[in-house]
């Protein structure tokens, strides 16, 4: 039964409600593809999204952004837009009601409203409160705001040249947040840059790197651009505000980390973390684009003053200036190998654009370097990694964060070296993997599976499909060819190709960042049945934690329905909706706090019926099918009569292995607490007259440890390997080099994958156990993003006999017309 | 400006609505019915797929005012829809009507999270295509699902028996950022194998 109970009185439309999943007769535990607890509610237009609120009275919020990249602000005035009628409110940053004025994930560095200078395009200047969305559209269009413009700083040039301005002068950021690995008092972020415009640089070195080159028999050398990629979430940045009694707030909001969010809102409001209540709205996907805050404080501020709800929804065009990005890169790699396809050394050099504020920059870079060898075994790396600031727009998380950019940069590298070395790229690569017990270039030693060997040979193995599908007796079916419906070519100039790749993800927050979670679990006899609430302040995004969280508590507690709570900040963190993480922290979370619910009744059955067995005592004892029952299977007693009128409760926080942050200099450490692999063939087939590519198929192996639901699994990975195969051949951000203004902010010229350009994607899912995580399991969601992408780029090389060192791919790129 | 239209069934009226509105901005923040999604509000993802006299529209590029006397249906009316059509009626009667109430009331499946071979309710509260986004876990962050629904639920009643491309193409205007389509397919040939055994049954 799935019943979503009515609103409560007081509440905005749209709360979400708590959603109960049972069954009668079947378990639905771990390990089963039961069905998403609120897919009723979605597929029925009932789910209530953060952009659906509504409260009476309400007002709505609109941001005034820069048109410009980086300037002065001269002047704002804002009495025009303020007699505007409907208009309530017009804030700039001195309006602001308190000296914390900045936020920011791991350094706080970005404005809440612009102070005397935009950094970027598209920086939050003034924010507007109206009684319709388009009068308040219309005020922000009338606030004056006299820029003057500054020269801007692009690249890693512009931003290292001697007259370069400085973006953050005085900086004395420390490591805050994810990663927190430092203590206070450890050297600052900013004591380990070589220039105030690199937001965080990590090396690492190891081994002999000049001994090991003159073994080498072989060198390949690549310098690789990776564009900017966009998270493309479909739920617009959204959220209702609303001003409560004691003079705190009520939020409701769409984002990947409410914990978080408050750390960051609450100070800059002046209130007390207490007094801003978070609930978590409906999310429209994240990706890792709703780790920084957007209109929350803006809301916030905006219902505070006003003392009105206030709600804010983002379009497509300001979505695009709302959140960051995917950094784009440019990667400089060198690699030696012996006669035999053995790698010798590693040299790299990875310039990550983190844009005009850090976001989560440090984190992203510490992924890339500690990364950027792939999942290979090489004993002598020299490794580099930088993050700029610059005035492009900000970048930060994006599923596969920073691995996604080496795994392009490495995966080339394979092929070229398999391709001077006369050898078969897969077997090449095989001849390489890295297995359990291989040391990183970190010096951590991989102490589970790394099944990277045999993902390789799994999608190999799989048949290919049919050569010329377009073929058929009533002539060429377009839809099958490049170039699709537009009816280009009947297949005239289209040739094949097949590409492989295979990539390395770490799971969880790393370099020793305190990565823990908390799950309140309750347990009570509701209608004449034992039933469980899971209660935890996950991010439920899409990825179907929600569906997970039933499955732990109806095998850890052996009850049918479980009732999820809603998400909110009236119980503890849970951590990110990011890093793949959440099944293992969250999902680990909700296990121990089963196990302990489960502790406590078994402690009351012995209390009332411990003299009526002796199994009470001695048997390990299980809670199944409402029962309590002895290992061997004996029934003991009925949860019903054990509980009672009882109600057991626990709310208990649970982390996973703690990890170490890289040293600054040599980058060692044992730095991630679990790997992830996928491997992914792709075939293509490209019109080389007009320089349009048809993926054919996208066959991906990953290993996950254990499906704890293999359907969602399978979603995942099929997901991750569509953002994948956007990056590789339509999706860029592009920034004006003069100028550093965004040129398509909008679904017309940012293209993600069609239905039509998306092919059938093959999944082989391995469950090799991580006997170090519960019940075995691996994170799964962004391990599919990396390696789809060079799989596509190596089979488009393969087809066309073309170098291609950026991604996405244009057409243009490879009718030799760029 | 006051516009007065057909939505599910249900005749409404929309009061000073200001003339540059959409109608998918009628329908969400006027008439209660937030189902139909805002994920561009430029005509190019197809989150807020309605039928506007039995034709699939982009409800953010049709202007609240042009909706006048017309017929909507979205996703919220989509199960009443598909069981009037399937019961041999025409929901262009105004007859077909969901009341929010009624929605609410919806009970689900008996077999709660099972894959999709509960028995049906005694009167089948969601739509063929709706019941099988669920079982074939085409749907993540949901946020294109109404749209699609919208569309999928469309190319069926014109083709019930459609090829892979033919469910490609009909798909082609709605982005999906979760998935990877796959699960869409396999919904979409879900529903039809089940319409189709339906159709034999009867």
């Amino acid at each position: 039964m799935t019943t979503a109970q009515n609103t409560r009185a007081t509440a905005p439309a749209g709360t979400p409600t708590k959603v109960t999943q049972g069954s009668q007769g079947t378990k639905g535990g771990i390990g089963e593809s039961t069905l998403r607890p609120d897919g009723i509610l979605k597929v029925t237009g009932e789910f209530a999204y953060s952009s659906d609120m509504w409260h009476e009275d309400m007002l709505w919020g609109q941001i005034l952004r820069s048109p410009v990249a980086h300037a002065e602000i001269v002047s704002i005035d804002t009495s025009e837009a303020l007699a505007q009628a409907g208009v309530y409110a017009v804030l700039t940053h001195d309006d602001l009601p308190t000296e914390v004025r900045n936020y920011g994930l791991e350094i706080q560095d970005t404005p809440v409203l612009a102070h005397r200078v935009v950094r970027h395009h598209g920086e939050p200047v003034a924010v507007v409160a109206a009684d319709h969305p388009e009068t308040a559209r219309r005020a922000a269009a009338k606030i004056r705001v006299e820029y003057r413009e500054l020269p801007v700083v692009t690249d890693e040039a512009s931003a290292l040249a001697p007259d370069a301005p400085v973006l953050h002068p005085g900086r004395d950021d420390r490591p805050q947040g994810p990663p927190a690995g430092s203590g206070p008092g450890e050297t600052p972020i900013a004591g380990h840059v070589p220039h105030p415009n690199v937001v965080h640089r990590q090396p690492i070195l190891r081994g002999d790197v000049g001994a090991a080159r003159a073994r080498a028999d072989v060198i390949v050398e690549g310098e690789y651009t990776f564009g900017m990629q966009d998270q493309a979430f479909l739920g617009p940045e959204s959220g209702l505000a609303v001003p409560a009694e004691d003079g705190g707030v009520d939020l409701y909001v769409a984002t990947q980390w409410l914990h978080s969010d408050l750390r960051q809102i609450a100070p800059v409001l002046g209130l007390p973390e207490e007094k801003v209540r978070m609930t978590l709205s409906g999310v429209g996907g994240a990706f890792g684009g709703r780790e920084d805050l957007s209109m929350q404080i803006h809301a916030c501020l905006l219902a505070l003053r006003t003392g009105k709800p206030v709600k804010i929804v983002y379009n497509r065009f300001e979505s695009f200036f709302g959140h960051v990005h995917r950094h784009p890169a440019k990667l400089y790699y060198e690699h030696g190998a012996t006669r035999d396809g053995k790698l010798t050394h590693m040299k790299c050099r990875i310039v990550l654009d983190g844009g005009a504020y850090a976001s989560a920059s440090p984190s992203v870079v510490g992924n890339a370097a500690s990364l950027s060898a792939g999942p290979y075994v090489v004993d002598a790396v020299d490794i580099e990694a930088v993050g700029l600031y610059t005035n492009n727009p900000p970048c930060g998380a994006m599923r596969g964060f920073g691995a996604v950019q080496a795994c392009f940069a490495y995966e080339a590298q394979m092929d070229k070296l398999a391709a001077k070395l006369d050898m078969d790229p897969v077997e090449f690569r095989r001849l390489n993997a890295m297995e359990q017990g291989t040391i990183m270039p970190t010096g951590q030693r991989v102490d589970s599976p790394a099944p990277v060997a045999e993902l390789l040979r799994r999608v190999k193995a799989r048949p290919l499909p049919p050569e010329r599908q377009w073929e058929s007796t009533e002539g060429a079916d377009v839809r099958a060819l490049p170039g699709g419906l537009s009816n280009t070519t009947h297949g005239e100039g289209v040739v094949r190709g097949v590409g492989y790749a295979v990539g390395i993800k770490n799971v969880g927050f790393s370099e020793g960042f305190d990565d823990y979670s908390t799950a309140r679990v309750r347990m009570e006899v509701v209608n004449g049945e034992a039933v469980a609430t899971v209660h935890t302040a996950m991010a439920e995004v899409g990825q179907g934690g929600v569906t997970v969280h039933a499955q732990i508590a109806r095998t850890e507690l052996g009850v049918t329905q479980v009732t999820i709570h809603p998400a909110d900040t009236r119980v503890g963190s849970a951590g990110s909706t990011s890093a793949s993480r959440q099944t293992y922290v969250t999902g680990g979370a909700v296990k121990n706090s089963c196990e302990l619910v489960r502790e406590k009744v078994l402690e009351l059955g012995r209390r009332r019926f411990g003299t009526h067995h002796p199994a009470w005592a001695h048997a390990e004892l299980l809670l199944e099918g409402g029962k309590v029952v002895t290992d061997g299977g004996e029934v003991l007693a009925d949860l019903v009569d054990v509980l009672e009128d009882e109600t057991v409760e626990v709310e208990a926080e649970w982390r996973h292995r703690p990890t170490e942050p890289f040293d600054p200099r040599t980058g060692q450490g044992n730095g991630h607490v679990q790997y992830s692999f996928a491997a992914h063939r792709a075939v293509v087939e490209v019109d080389t007259e007009l320089g349009l590519v048809k993926v054919v198929e996208l066959a991906c192996a990953q290993d996950v440890g254990k499906a704890l639901n293999p359907l969602s699994v399978i979603g995942q990975i099929q997901g991750g390997t569509t953002q994948g195969l956007g990056m590789a051949v339509m999706e860029e951000i592009v920034v004006d080099p003069r100028t550093a203004k965004v040129k398509n902010p909008s679904f017309t010229d940012y293209l993600i994958p069609t239905i039509l350009d998306t092919p059938t994607i093959p999944v082989d899912v391995l469950e090799l156990a991580d006997e170090h995580a519960p019940y075995g399991l691996r994170g799964v969601g962004e391990a599919p993003t990396l390696s789809s992408t060079p799989a596509v780029l190596a089979a488009i090389r393969n087809a066309t006999g073309l170098a291609l060192n950026r991604t996405p791919v244009r057409p243009e790129h490879l009718t030799g017309t760029a | 400006m006051r516009v007065n239209f057909t939505v599910n069934g249900r005749p409404q009226q929309a009061d000073d609505v200001w003339e540059g509105e959409s109608l998918l901005y009628v329908l969400r923040e006027r008439l209660g019915l937030p189902g139909s999604k805002n994920a561009c509000e430029q005509g190019e993802c197809g989150s807020c797929t309605v039928r506007l006299d039995g034709v699939p529209v982009c409800s953010c590029l049709v202007a609240a005012g042009q909706v006048e006397g017309r017929e909507v249906v979205t996703v919220e009316g989509l199960a009443e829809y598909a069981r009037q059509r399937a019961e041999g009626g025409s929901c262009a009667s105004g007859a077909c009507g969901t009341t929010l109430d009624e929605a609410k009331g919806w009970s689900a499946r008996g077999a709660g999270p099972q894959t999709g071979e509960g028995a049906p309710s005694p009167r089948a509260a969601l739509s063929p295509v709706q019941q099988a986004f669920i079982d074939a876990g085409a749907v993540q962050c949901g946020f294109c699902t109404p749209g699609l629904l919208v569309a999928a639920d469309e190319m069926l009643e014109r083709n019930p028996s459609p090829t892979d491309e033919d469910i490609r193409e009909a798909l082609s205007g709605n982005l999906c950022r979760c998935t990877g389509y796959e699960k869409i397919l396999d919904a979409v040939r879900l529903a039809a194998a089940r319409q189709e055994r339906q159709g034999e049954a009867v």
